[in-house]
């Protein structure tokens, strides 16, 4: 806490006075449950991308699909599972953060 | 009256408040009805009827959205105000946190009305002290004159740069409300003058600086935006005190925190605010004449609680008796005993204090009654024991 600013350097009421800045902001550390994505089964559809509701769904481009969900953004993914449940492949699964416990990006910071 | 004070009207605090309103001519009004703060909005709908303001008057459809509104539009930049009273403020209490902790500098009437229950519509304090803690500056109003002035007042203090907080101000209900009662208003230009252009710090408008107000605020900040608070609350505790000094020049009056009535020798003194102190100057006359040495504290300030004035006004005093139109169920007295005595802790020489809890739900405060605290004071310098925390008016 003591790198954070003084009462006297920050603005008023608690103003933002940049936009953008919800990418300054980490919510991945909130997360219950991981989305894992198995790149193979995506059909390239993007309603993962489209539905997330933090846009942590990365793409990237596929000679076949044009697009294909590959990793999800851990800094700010919550772990709501909406990716897993609108997936018509089933190609992302939930998974529980303890069983990522060793792994340092997880965004649990 | 003073040159600037010229116009001389027969009005109600309500009426009072809504001139005053009309005058400062704000950007937005969002108001709900209710007793007894309606003859406000009424005047003041009537006024935008016919275009006597540039008011965008919005109606909703509750006091939690009229300061939800009042937000919204003081977040815009604009000069905002509303009025309200009892139930209306205690249920707007949430966002009257929301106004002043986003800083929003709106000017809200407020005509005091009891809280339910059970359901009464006449005038105490019980409303305006549920909000004490907001962080809203608060003005006392002893008749519809002072109603005008201080909603006057209030615009300068709110928009100050130092402060940027809201501002209440209090008159009570009925009795001020409702009362008719001559009084003196300036020329609009006079008021326009005075209150100035309102140049807001941050606008959800302006495009070009785009901003977030009203964000998440945890454990890592929240604690220095209400650090700020306070330091804008004592802020205000000298830019009131400008902002009176000018004034002043337009009426020729003195305004303080707290405005002494034959003070200066005074052995025995009532502190109290809003329409009471009208009858306490009345009764303390009424023991002079007698060679009591009676004399009437009134609050125009109650927050910020300026302790060292109070205690500069009461320190030769030997018995103050303080009357609250509010109980604070569970302590000891009402919240201006609660402010007045412990104001006086660090001192060496304190007079004897008493409280007297009066008036609830609108029950008259008589002649008689005030007698009876000058009375009680003498007791109590003659040695005599008197109850210290009682009830003034209530049947036994």
């Amino acid at each position: 806490m003591e790198d954070k600013k003084g009462w006297k350097e920050i603005p008023i009421g608690g103003v933002i006075e940049k936009s953008g800045n919800a990418l300054n902001y980490k919510t991945g550390g909130w997360r219950t449950f991981r989305p894992v994505i198995n790149s193979d089964k995506c059909i390239g559809c993007m309603l993962c991308y489209l539905y997330c509701p933090d846009s942590s769904i990365l793409l990237k481009k596929d000679d076949k699909f044009k697009f294909k969900a590959y990793e999800v953004d851990l800094d700010h993914c919550k772990g709501c599972g909406i990716c897993a449940s609108v997936c018509p492949v089933k190609a992302i699964e939930m998974k529980r953060e303890t069983e990522f416990k060793d792994d340092k990006s997880s965004g649990h910071n | 009256m003073n040159a600037k004070l010229k116009i001389r009207k027969v009005l109600s605090g309500a009426q009072a408040a809504a001139e005053a309103m009309r005058q400062i001519d704000p950007d937005v009004v969002a108001v709900y009805p209710i007793t007894p703060q309606t003859p406000i909005a009424m005047q003041f709908a009537e006024f935008v009827n016919e275009k006597k303001v540039h008011t965008e008057m919005i109606r909703v459809e509750s006091e939690h959205s009229a300061m939800s509104a009042c937000v919204g539009s003081a977040a815009a930049g604009a000069r905002t105000m509303t009025a309200t009273s009892s139930n209306g403020l205690a249920l707007m209490t949430e966002v009257v946190y929301i106004a002043s902790s986003t800083r929003l500098p709106i000017v809200m009437n407020l005509a005091d009305r009891a809280l339910s229950g059970p359901i009464n519509i006449h005038g105490d304090h019980s409303d305006a002290m549920l909000v004490r803690d907001a962080s809203w500056i608060m003005l006392a109003s002893e008749n519809a004159q002072d109603v005008y002035e201080n909603t006057i007042m209030a615009v300068r203090i709110a928009e100050h740069k130092d402060v940027l907080l809201p501002v209440m101000i209090l008159q009570d209900g009925f009795i001020t409300s409702h009362s008719a009662e001559t009084m003196y208003l300036f020329e609009d230009e006079t008021v326009k003058d005075f209150i100035g252009e309102y140049n807001p710090k941050y606008s959800l408008l302006r495009t070009e600086q785009p901003i977030t107000i009203g964000p998440l605020d945890l454990f890592d900040y929240y604690f220095e935006h209400k650090r700020q608070q306070i330091e804008a609350m004592e802020n205000a505790k000298r830019v009131i005190k400008e902002v009176f000094d000018q004034f002043s020049k337009l009426t020729g009056k003195t305004y303080n925190y707290f405005e002494g009535y034959k003070t200066d020798d005074a052995e025995f003194i009532i502190v109290t605010m809003n329409s009471s102190v009208g009858t306490a100057k009345f009764v303390a006359d009424e023991f002079r004449k007698k060679g009591v040495k009676a004399g009437v504290v009134k609050i125009r300030v109650f927050r910020p609680f300026m302790d060292e004035e109070i205690v500069k006004l009461l320190k030769d005093a030997k018995v103050v008796a303080v009357l609250d139109r509010a109980a604070s169920f569970g302590s000891n007295g009402g919240p201006i005993f609660h402010d007045v005595r412990s104001a006086f802790y660090e001192s060496e020489k304190k007079p004897k204090m008493l409280n007297y809890i009066y008036g609830l739900g609108g029950r008259e405060l008589s002649v008689e009654m005030l007698k009876k605290v000058y009375s009680d004071m003498v007791k109590v310098n003659e040695g005599i024991k008197v109850e210290q925390i009682q009830c003034l008016g209530v049947r036994d």
